[in-house]
């Protein structure tokens, strides 16, 4: 009764992470309702909620969900990518989509980096030899790749493909890029990248090539035995944008047969894996668990920003981040 | 006696795995077999001239069979163990010795089985496990592999400054984890972007780490012995804290990039991490010695830091029930700062070159005087 903010749906208890940080930020300006509450009472919980917020894919909103939702006037995503929804079908009906660009993209260009460092350094490899119970004396191996003065291929050269590109070049490495349109003179020679109209000529160049595309029809599948076939085989690939992207059995393929050296996946598909998916025995594949933005201080920006979102939709206001259809 | 030295020459010629094709095309692989047994110095001995040299060895723990073609162009290469069982065979012939990961070990016994020993050409910058003054008392020099090794060290000290901060290690064991159903929300690190990175030692590594620093919007301070130019300054953005105490209060990311002398023994301790941050992270590819060990661990067990990546410890490797090897925030490395294919075989050329110039008395492009 004390309390006339606007109500919004969360997910499962068990599906977020930080929850008390998240949380407080959301109360500043909504009362919230996690979707197991919400289940118990939908006739009830149903009619109040006015945003969703949608964290790591969940909830899901399907139209089972949005047709208990009748004041439902925002669905509000923590990060950039939008894959995971249907915002023709949501538009329909009468309820916005918002995102969080921007905020996210320093975090996630870092984790490339961080991905690209790791594997070329083999720094979980070595880790494990030296807390190893046997080892007694520092070994030769591993031995890994050269970063500086490599060839560093971009696809996807948007907002964090341009940030991946400037950390690169801190590394004194070649910067070629392939983007479905070339970016501006002053764009590219910020960052020191040359484009690369046919992407075939990235792969065969580089030796590293980092996904950076949004997931789409055109970009779904993008990377398959051909392309991978194309690559060096002295070359790692670094998918930081969508499990889709890459056809994961032509992948597994690639790896094993030495077609590339390694790759570094923050995202596969499904996440996580299957537990007996052959990517999680290769000794050449890392992978981390879709932690792009997981940092302290990008998650609370993303958070706050969805919920600014959220709250200029719930009051009818300019939305700053609404997402149309393409 | 000709087959061996069409072996020799096939062996000299092409790489490896193609010498060992040919050579089996040739029906010689019976031949190479024997060359590659221990009695191959022997035979070699009636073949050329060219300076004989000692290493530790060949192979996993010592030099790796395709740097090693490059000594053998050059050198007659004697592994250690060879040289302590026929000392007096081989003593007198070495006139350079080749070290890698600070081994063999150069004692004053070891030297004094070595007469014609003219040059010690370390792999690696770092000469603090050699004593220069003594080594050239007896009439060697020393040389070492400088700039050559700088960018893969300043990459190795952004890897691990990335992998600790954005928690890859724990990030990879539970994707991997056979018990994972489901995306963790809780693996949650710190920003780099636009975080303050604080570099220890400004010299040629350390100049390197802060242009890659700079490549992620970070601020870059930095405390040295002197000040560096103003061009030095600028061309990475790095502000100079004469007092390290500002550096390691203000940074988000701590960087040891110092030689490991007298004075930086133990720099990092107690007091120095107390002043850090408890949100900060200790990054050293320098020396392990250059950090108090015992209350690096303390540190690290309180949370008076956050977390420490180390690609150096003391002793290498750490004994297997260290503390530091069970603490969940500490990134540890077995020294690998320089292992990529291509450092690996430009540290081995430079090694050469001045090994040769030793032996032919030429001026060293790369002679370690004492201070």
């Amino acid at each position: 009764m004390e309390d006339d903010k606007p109500w919004a749906l969360l997910a499962e208890m068990s599906d977020r992470g930080n929850s008390e940080a998240d949380l407080d930020i959301m109360h500043q300006h909504f009362q919230t309702i996690c979707y197991e509450d919400f289940l118990q009472n939908q006739l009830l919980h149903g009619p109040k909620i006015e945003a969703v917020f949608v964290m790591n894919t969940r909830p899901v909103v399907e139209p089972s969900l949005l047709s208990s939702l009748p004041s439902l006037k925002v669905v509000a995503n923590a990060g950039v990518g939008i894959d995971h929804l249907d915002v023709a079908y949501i538009n329909s009906i009468g309820v916005k989509v918002t995102n969080t660009p921007g905020v996210v993209s320093n975090a996630t260009a870092d984790m490339a980096l961080g991905l690209l460092l790791a594997s070329a350094r083999m720094i979980v490899e070595g880790h494990q030899i030296a807390v190893d119970p046997e080892t007694t004396h520092i070994p030769r191996k591993p031995i890994g790749v050269e970063v500086s003065g490599s060839t560093m291929g971009i696809i996807g050269m948007g907002h964090i493909g341009h940030k991946i590109a400037q950390r690169g070049k801190g590394f004194d490495m070649k910067i070629l890029y392939h983007n479905r349109s070339r970016r501006s003179v002053e764009d590219e020679q910020a960052v020191g990248a040359t484009y690369c109209k046919n992407m075939d000529d990235l792969l065969r160049e580089s030796d590293f090539v980092v996904l950076a595309v949004n997931l789409t029809p055109e970009s779904r599948g993008l990377i398959s035995h051909r392309e991978l076939s194309l690559m060096k085989p002295t070359a790692t690939l670094v998918n930081i944008s969508r499990g889709l992207v890459v056809d994961q059995d032509a992948l597994v393929k690639a790896l094993q047969t030495g077609t590339i050296r390694a790759a570094a996946l923050d995202v596969t598909h499904p996440e996580p894996l299957p537990r007996d998916h052959p990517l999680l025995s290769l000794p050449n594949a890392l992978i981390t668990p879709h932690i792009g933005f997981n940092t302290y201080t990008t998650r609370r920006k993303m958070v706050q920003m969805m919920v600014e979102n959220a709250l200029a939709a719930v009051k009818g206001q300019t939305i700053p981040n609404e997402v149309k259809p393409p």
